[in-house]
């Protein structure tokens, strides 16, 4: 049974409350960063890339059947450990869901400060990005 | 006797935390804190003397009208500006940029030149290529070299009598080059162009003295220099400030108002439209104040003495380059550590309490020069210490182990 986004991000959740502390947070961050699945390089486009960000991020959506898949990319590595948990919550899933999906989550795993305008590292652009993408291809199936 | 334990016991931020760590704040060049004494006269003018200046008769607003008038001698006379009303009241550097370069449109035409160094804040670019997109006006680069010094010998083949106006930083924000703004002002007096430095870095480093450098125009923002933020000058040489139209309308700033015409006050007012920031340009005076208490000259030779303890230090970790190694640079180290985004760094460094700025520092062309997305800039301030610089080193080490 494949889980919804709001299970994945509950497990997500849960993986951040076994952390002690911001170090080891960050150092699992940074793994997953390393891990990202990368975009294929004719998607590095300057068309892909979310603006408003101090770092460098590129999004592309492909839908596959009715589920949208997330392939990313960033020239900083805690960027892209957050584009990761992104990724881990909102792909392959169904456009409607990821467009009815709240990201409270956020908050939970102690990135809300990622949230605050002056970061301007993107990860309000980021789920913004993926959301428009959402809506985007929810449009074209309906 | 210069003495940092007790001039960091003026500034009550330095006494927080963040992330649970003591605040070690080495973003000096975006902002500097403000000490008590600073503060004191926000709070003294609030509660006690706040009114609208130059209008009422009443007791309060002579009070403050005499105070606002009387820190813009204070600026007059730190800057040597030869009369009061060459000083003029902006919101900050990027205000005072654009009066001057709103006020040239009328003296530009098609064809002429406009000459900017490459090593300019954005709001040191911005305004002036929007005065050549009005103007056609053309806007040339004035090079630099790798170590982030101006190419004064291209300098002298740009300027022609086709040269109308040349700006240039004093010091540069992203690398701390002190540019040779002596040689920049003459060289261009001698082609009949007009001068406007940006002192925004300076401020907090020298003291400028605008007569003997024979500058048209000098811009300052005052929470650059211990100062709120909000209020800065524009100083202007008297008949240069004559010949510039207005940049706003509105009250403060006319003579006579019929719906027919409106005559302009005299300067400063014809360039201070509106109730102006009286307890921001009260508080530039005593922040001028506490940092000539202290002493300019006490001051650079203590932030020389960190910024090569810094250098030192940091050049020591292994794949640290630093950006901008000018003979003459004040107390700013732009670097990089090889294969790890200046974001990531900054992010670490935040969370040990540190603060810098990384990122292009509003000096896009300076990080397309070098090839790089932006640097980590750690600025110190002269109640900086060398304490902090190696917390900063030991933070640079932990983020580096973390991230490579």
């Amino acid at each position: 049974m494949e889980m919804n986004i709001k299970e994945i991000q509950e497990d997500i959740a849960a993986e951040f409350a076994m952390f002690e502390d911001w170090m080891q947070r960050y150092e699992y961050m940074i793994d997953l960063g390393k891990s990202l699945p990368l975009i294929a390089e004719e998607y590095k486009t300057d068309d892909n890339i979310i603006k408003g960000c101090q770092s460098k991020v590129w999004v592309h959506a492909d839908l596959e059947e009715d589920k949208l898949v997330f392939t990313a990319d960033s020239d900083a590595i805690i960027t892209k450990g957050i584009i990761a948990i992104l990724i881990r919550a909102f792909s392959n899933q169904k456009p409607q869901d990821i467009i009815d999906a709240n990201t409270d989550f956020i908050d939970e795993i102690g990135l809300k400060e990622h949230l605050s305008a002056t970061r301007a590292n993107g990860l309000v652009s980021m789920i913004k990005q993926i959301k428009l993408y959402a809506v985007a291809y929810q449009t074209q199936l309906s | 006797m210069f003495d940092v334990s007790k001039i960091r016991e003026d500034f009550p931020i330095l006494k927080r935390e963040v992330n649970g760590k003591p605040l070690v704040y080495l973003d000096n060049a975006a902002t500097s804190q403000t000490p008590q004494q600073v503060i004191d006269v926000i709070v003294e003018y609030y509660s006690n003397y706040n009114a609208n200046i130059h209008r009422g008769v009443h007791a309060l607003s002579q009070e403050a009208t005499d105070k606002y008038e009387e820190a813009r001698q204070k600026i007059q006379k730190h800057y040597n500006a030869k009369h009061a009303h060459e000083i003029i009241y902006t919101s900050g550097t990027t205000h005072s940029i654009n009066i001057v370069a709103n006020g040239f449109s009328s003296f530009i035409k098609k064809g002429d030149e406009v000459l900017v160094s490459a090593m300019e804040h954005h709001s040191n670019i911005v305004p002036w290529q929007m005065l050549c997109e009005r103007t056609g006006a053309v806007l040339k680069v004035i090079p630099m070299n790798q170590e982030g010094e101006l190419l004064m010998d291209v300098y002298d083949t740009l300027l022609s009598e086709k040269t109308k106006l040349v700006f240039c930083n004093h010091i540069s924000n992203a690398l701390g080059t002190i540019n040779p703004i002596e040689e920049i002002i003459s060289k261009a007096h001698n082609v009949g162009a007009a001068v406007l430095i940006d002192g925004a870095q300076a401020a907090p480093h020298l003291v400028a003295d605008v007569q003997a450098l024979d500058v048209d125009f000098y811009t300052v923002s005052a929470h650059k220099i211990c100062g709120p933020t909000g209020v800065g000058m524009l100083y202007g040489k008297e008949e240069w400030l004559n010949k510039l139209p207005p940049y706003q309308g509105g009250g403060e700033m006319i003579a006579e108002v019929t719906f027919e015409k409106t005559t302009y006050a005299g300067l400063p007012h014809k360039f201070e439209a509106g109730t102006p920031n009286i307890s921001g340009g009260i508080a530039f005076g005593a922040a001028l104040d506490y940092m000539n208490a202290i002493g300019f000259d006490e001051i650079a030779v203590y932030e020389h003495e960190l910024l090569e303890y810094a250098t030192e230090e940091l050049l020591k970790i292994d794949g640290l380059k630093i950006y901008g190694t000018a003979q003459e640079k004040t107390s700013v180290i732009s670097f990089n550590i090889k294969g790890v985004h200046p974001y990531d760094i900054g992010t670490i460094l935040d969370k040990l309490g540190i603060a810098v700025r990384t990122g292009h520092h509003c000096a896009q062309p300076i990080m397309d020069f070098y090839k790089i997305p932006g640097t980590v800039r750690a600025s110190f301030s002269f109640y900086n210490t060398k304490e902090e610089v190696d917390v900063l080193v030991a933070g640079v080490k932990r983020a580096t182990a973390m991230l490579v």
